[in-house]
């Protein structure tokens, strides 16, 4: 799931960046390029958020056993 | 005579049965039917009771360890499902049931499946927790089991939708009661997998009663969630109901509400943590700045400087003292010596002959220009020579007076 890595791994990338930085061990000049790289990180991250819309789909199998997926309809019964 | 009997005592005979019963394996495990009488609890917690049908009575023993696990009460009268091994009090010569598990007989053999099936799959280790798969955090399709109609489904997408709108639901479309539900469930499982369909997996179905709920304790579903590669929650009935499935998947959810709530994190909790690590970073940044504006002002004004001046300072003070101290002590030397000097230069003065000449001294020598020192040196006559502070005498002696 290709997507979801890359928002796993901006997560993931984030809190590293933050605990880095919170270690207080990086100089100054690496310090400003880590703040630059997580800043960038965090707002691709909230931009992944809120770009969402939810996606519901029905599974169906094709006559070789490959999916398809169809839209799914809510059905009150 | 009399012919010898082979005899053996009670005791010999009661060890020798118990131990013919218990090496008889199909005593050793055994599920039994029957209505409890004469049911009484020992204070030391041991329940003793019998079993019985409309022709038989077995004596029965539920030893502490075990009753403390019962959720009910046994009372005379009531219809129960024992488990246990058969073995016999060899003091009294009785066989008896020694109950490991009790429980209200209410559905007869569907509970006792259910419970061999639980034990059998218990004992191959398919409920072992290092088999449990940890759930992603952030999974990107959550893959849903279960009827396309009805509350499960709805509340599934309701509040996944509410959580976490960036997760895709896949659902695949299974009878969840009947006798085709389980081999549904269990290939919709295999094919999620097969697919790479999801990343997590939520299988169930809203509450029933046992009947109802029965294919998710089915074998093949068991498996089929065993072998999934895909981490599966269950989420079968309300709260109170454990199927088997529950206790074969990667996490249990008491509803299907509660399994969606489980499968996804939260947006809202994730922009409160991303806010908050924007902070983190903001505060990180500032703060290493502010460190290294201290840092210099620390060194600007560093204690260590401040001292190395002073004690140079002093250094210096004590330089000068020295130095001063130093001119005055060659100064008192030369003074000494130039004092020496001028004492000893008068005391040569002083005893220069030409001093005591100036004093009205002469010296007298002869004329070999040997000095004078005795009358006895010369004779009348004798010409001597004087000489003065400024020049010399040639002089006669008149007469010699010793």
């Amino acid at each position: 799931m290709a997507k979801a890595k890359s928002f796993e791994e901006s997560m993931d990338e984030l809190e590293k960046i933050v605990s880095e930085l919170e270690s207080g061990e990086s100089s100054l000049d690496d310090s400003l390029k880590l703040f630059e790289q997580g800043m960038k990180l965090s707002k691709n991250c909230q931009g992944m958020l809120d770009r969402a819309a939810q996606k519901v789909t029905v599974l169906l199998e094709d006559s070789e056993g490959k999916p398809i997926e169809e839209k799914f309809v809510e059905n009150e019964e | 005579m009399s012919q010898e009997i082979l005899t053996v005592t009670v005791s010999q005979l009661n060890h020798y049965v118990k131990r013919v019963m218990d090496n008889n394996s199909y005593l050793k495990n055994i599920w039994i039917q029957g209505e409890i009488s004469n049911c009484k609890q020992h204070y030391s917690g041991h329940i003793y009771l019998s079993l019985k049908d409309d022709s038989s009575v077995l004596r029965a023993v539920m030893f502490r360890s075990a009753a403390s696990s019962l959720r009910f009460q046994p009372e005379n009268g009531m219809k129960v499902l024992a488990r246990g091994r058969i073995s016999v009090y060899e003091r009294d010569g009785q066989y008896q049931l020694y109950i490991e598990e009790l429980q209200p007989d209410g559905i007869g053999a569907l509970h006792i499946a259910y419970e061999q099936l639980k034990a059998k799959l218990s004992e191959e280790g398919l409920f072992d927790q290092q088999y449990k798969k940890p759930l992603p955090e952030y999974p990107a399709v959550v893959g849903v089991v279960t009827a396309l109609t009805g509350a499960a489904v709805r509340d599934i997408i309701h509040v996944l939708g509410r959580r976490y709108p960036k997760a895709a639901i896949r659902i695949y479309p299974v009878l969840v009661q009947g006798d085709q539900a389980a081999g549904q469930i269990a290939d919709a499982i295999a094919f999620f997998n097969r697919h790479c369909l999801a990343d997590v997996l939520i299988v169930g179905r809203g509450g029933g009663s046992m009947e109802d709920l029965w294919a998710f304790n089915e074998e093949i579903v068991a498996r089929a969630i065993f072998a999934s590669d895909i981490p599966i929650i269950s989420a079968v009935g309300h709260e109170t109901d454990f199927t088997i499935a529950d206790f074969v998947s990667d996490r249990r959810a008491p509803t299907p509400s509660a399994a969606a709530e489980i499968a996804v994190p939260s947006a809202a909790e994730i922009l409160e943590r991303l806010t908050l690590l924007q902070g983190a970073l903001i505060s990180c940044v500032r703060q290493s700045l502010e460190k290294k504006e201290r840092s210099f002002e620390r060194l600007a004004s560093s204690s260590a400087l401040l001292h190395f001046s002073e004690s140079f300072k002093d250094f210096q003070m004590r330089l000068i003292e020295a130095e001063k101290n130093l001119t005055q002590a060659l100064e008192n030397v030369l003074q000494q010596k130039r004092e020496k000097a001028a004492i000893l230069t008068e005391k040569l003065d002083a005893l220069s002959p030409l001093k005591v000449l100036a004093r009205g001294y002469a010296v007298a020598t002869g004329a070999d220009h040997v000095p004078i020192v005795s009358a006895k040196q010369v004779s009348p006559g004798d010409a001597v020579n004087l000489r003065l502070q400024d020049g010399t005498l040639d002089c006669f002696v008149k007469g010699v007076h010793q």
